[in-house]
């Protein structure tokens, strides 16, 4: 059956099983936006196309599958090279296609026309200039089947006009052509005993857990795991509710804003166990530092995690799922067979440290409204039970750190590219990959401010988000940084609270707008918003424009030299330091 | 300088040689040659890669370039277990009580002469890398103008060819 580039194009993504695209039309890949109209597929027209692209984003984190956007040529696509960067650095697995100009254009610095392919090749995990219109369907299958498989990332395809003009023979399912793409295998057995043996006869052991957890569904195998063989869990920012909150065993974030027994755990461990983790800088500090006196199993879907920062003492390279149900079971038969782990002092130690150092702020009712009261409320108003969704910053810090999550793909965030503006877009595809479901967005107002015009978005589509803005007036990350490492000599981080007026805006893009200034109304406020299910909701709170993120690593130091901060006396701060508990 | 030498297997379609290098800059690698050419199936071309150890961690430059979709092998060239050579154009200038010792020196790296006018000659001259800058610093007595290299290229010696499993990729950790 004949049939042109651009039907080809609807087609493959109808046969792959999209739901939904992303994306804003123009120039040069208007050709596929015809046969759009007549296909089952659900197109959401945004804003701004980076908005797609960290639609594309916040539907994937939420579903687990791929998410689609689509965009022009030129500026078109550059617009989506910040969600490629973000969708790379967090191995999100996302589909981008462009127009690009007709290929006898290619070169001749043509209206609209970037090198989307040259510029995007560092950040995405494949990319592909289609030059035959009968390679298209191919093109798209192999998009999908790399954006999705072995360490998910985003693949991008581009297309030239004249190629989506031209004819071709309809067939489908395409043969993928992909001789140098290895997945690994299954992961070998002997590392697997003996990863077990090192748990087993651990002392003082710690599971290091990445979003490689929560990308290959292995929250449950890693319960098994950690109850079986009673070593405490880490979630990094990237595997929030990959174990919940409230089990025993759990003891938060680690890193740079983790909790202070996460944090400590990892420096006085005698094993790490890191699964789908990456040593990122924001989780080592001081890499030289990092887990001294501790042996390291590494197990991850990619060989180049392996070594990269720090060199394992057992390496499994593999499919997490495959590997945390194979290590868990190999863990049962040895405590069945010699006996269960001795860890019980180390657990009792871990939390000892919870109560002692736990995290710690001050709402006074008549005073400065503290971000992080309303984290708290909103947790225990939804009882976990909602995606929680954030950007970059303190609000990001606060989000993580207060909000009791229970399980996995509840919690969508930039954690590697930290990228401001990411909240608002991802809110909006997370909630059209799950309907019906309670979306938050916990945003500061410097990132609302970057893409908020999606707002429009979500009120035409029908997108009921909650959007919180976290109004401190001030880019208050870099506030704080200034604060700390820079006497205090604020440069440019002023934003001023009142301008725009967010009721107003948020009502002017056809939202409900409405605004919390005390303490006291965060309940009413919040319940008033959690019960609007018509509109999207954007909740302006006046946040106390001083507060800080504390716990803090300060950049470059050592873990072992946590900040407790303001609320801790200098006695706790020693005693934290000498990793000492204090509190029974 | 610890260098190391990289054989690598690509597709031969466009592209690919994008990929590669932007995978070197994202990763701040550095090379200290690339050639690339074809091989006896048209569908495969062959990168060698030589990457300064010392500011480079192989290990990573290899793994990351297994990453790449279009790259079909990586092998790691043992110096000793490889015939490495490299191909140079060398335009050296004629002093004329010198000329008899210039082709004596030609003569003796076995580097022939192309081209000769009344005040330049052009050698070419196929070394192992050492070799070749034992040429260029005698060469560089009598006046060199202009150069030319390719970069390196190495084969395994021995029956084994970079094709066969056995002769595979250097074990990842």
């Amino acid at each position: 059956m004949e049939v042109t580039g651009a039907q080809a194009l609807v087609r493959s993504l109808e046969c792959q099983g999209v739901d939904v695209i992303f994306g804003l039309p123009g120039g040069a890949i208007l050709p596929a936006y015809d046969p759009l109209r007549s296909s089952s597929l659900r197109h959401i027209l945004v804003r701004h196309e980076q908005g797609a692209g960290h639609a594309a984003e916040g539907y994937a984190w939420a579903t687990g599958r791929v998410g689609v956007c689509m965009a022009t040529s030129g500026p078109g696509a550059t617009n989506l090279v910040t969600a490629l960067a973000d969708a790379y650095m967090d191995s999100v697995p996302m589909v981008a296609i462009t127009g690009q100009v007709p290929t006898a254009m290619i070169g001749t610095d043509a209206f609209q026309e970037s090198d989307i392919t040259g510029i995007t090749a560092p950040i995405t995990k494949h990319n592909e200039l289609v030059t035959d219109v009968e390679r298209i369907p191919a093109a798209i299958a192999e998009a999908f089947h790399i954006a999705a498989s072995g360490r998910p990332g985003p693949v991008l395809v581009d297309l030239p006009k004249d190629i989506l003009q031209a004819k071709s023979t309809w067939s489908w399912p395409p043969v993928l052509d992909l001789p140098g793409y290895r997945i690994p295998g299954r992961p070998d057995a002997e590392r697997i005993a003996a990863a077990a043996r090192l748990l087993h006869q651990a002392r003082r052991p710690v599971l290091y857990v990445g979003g490689g957890v929560v990308k290959s569904d292995s929250h449950e195998a890693l319960r098994e795991l950690a109850e079986t063989v009673q070593a405490p869990v880490t979630t990094t920012l990237m595997a929030r509710g990959a174990f919940p909150d409230s089990h025993p065993l759990a003891l938060g974030m680690p890193g740079m804003h983790g909790m202070y027994a996460a944090v400590a755990a990892l420096q006085e461990c005698d094993l790490v166990v890191a699964l789908g983790a990456r040593f990122d800088d924001r989780v080592t500090g001081k890499l030289a530092a990092f887990a001294p006196k501790a042996k390291v199993i590494h197990a991850d879907i990619d060989p180049a995690e392996i070594g990269k920062n720090r060199t394992p003492d057992v390496a499994i390279v593999g499919d997490l799922r495959t590997v945390m149900g194979e290590l868990a079971r190999a863990a049962r038969a040895l405590v069945d067979s010699v006996g269960p782990t001795d860890t019980a002092d180390w657990v009792a130690t871990t939390a000892g440290w919870k109560r002692s150092f736990p995290l710690r702020y001050t709402q006074d009712s008549d005073g400065p409204l503290k971000p992080q009261h309303v984290v708290e409320r909103l947790s225990a108003m939804t009882g976990g039970d909602a995606i929680i969704v954030a950007g970059v910053g303190q609000h990001q810090m606060h989000a993580s750190q207060h909000y009791t999550f229970t399980k996995p793909r509840s919690w969508i965030n930039s954690g590697g590219a930290g990228t401001m503006g990411f909240a608002v877009p991802a809110a909006m595809g997370a909630q059209v990959g799950r309907p019906g479901e309670l979306v938050v967005a916990i945003d500061g107002d410097g990132c609302f401010q970057m893409t908020a015009q999606e707002l429009a978005t979500c009120a035409i589509e029908g997108i009921p988000i909650k959007v919180l803005i976290f109004n401190n007036g001030f880019l208050g990350m870099v506030r704080q940084w200034q604060e700390l490492f820079y006497e205090e000599r604020y440069s440019e981080v002023h934003l001023g609270t009142a301008i725009p007026d967010y009721v107003k805006l948020a009502e002017a893009y056809g939202c409900a707008g409405l605004r919390c200034e005390q303490s006291g109304d965060v309940d009413a406020v919040l319940e008033k918003a959690l019960s609007i299910s018509d509109v999207p909701t954007v909740v302006d709170f006046r946040t106390h424009d001083a507060e800080g993120v504390f716990p803090m690593v300060p950049v470059g130091h050592a873990n072992d030299d946590i900040v407790l901060g303001p609320e801790f006396t200098a006695a706790e701060q020693r005693a934290a330091a000498r990793k000492e508990v204090i509190a029974s | 300088m610890s260098t190391h030498t990289l054989s690598v297997l690509v597709e031969n379609k466009p592209g690919v040689l994008a990929h590669v290098a932007a995978l070197f800059s994202r990763r701040a690698f550095n090379i200290t040659s690339l050639s690339v050419g074809p091989t006896s199936d048209e569908r495969v071309s062959r990168m060698t890669i030589v990457v300064d150890g010392a500011s480079t961690p192989v290990d990573q430059v290899h793994k990351q370039l297994e990453k790449l979709v279009r790259v079909l092998k990586v092998v790691e060239l043992d110096d000793d277990a490889a015939i490495e050579r490299e191909l140079a154009l060398i335009k050296v200038s004629i002093q004329p009580d010198m000329r008899g010792e210039l082709l004596d020196v030609a003569a003796s790296f076995r580097a022939n002469v192309v081209d000769m006018g009344p005040e330049t000659i052009v050698l070419e001259a196929v070394c192992s890398p050492g070799r070749l800058d034992s040429l260029l610093e005698q060469l560089d007595r009598h006046g060199t103008c202009e150069l030319v290299r390719t970069g390196l290229i190495a084969i395994g010696r021995g029956s084994g060819t970079i094709t066969d499993e056995e002769a595979g990729l250097a074990v990842c950790a």
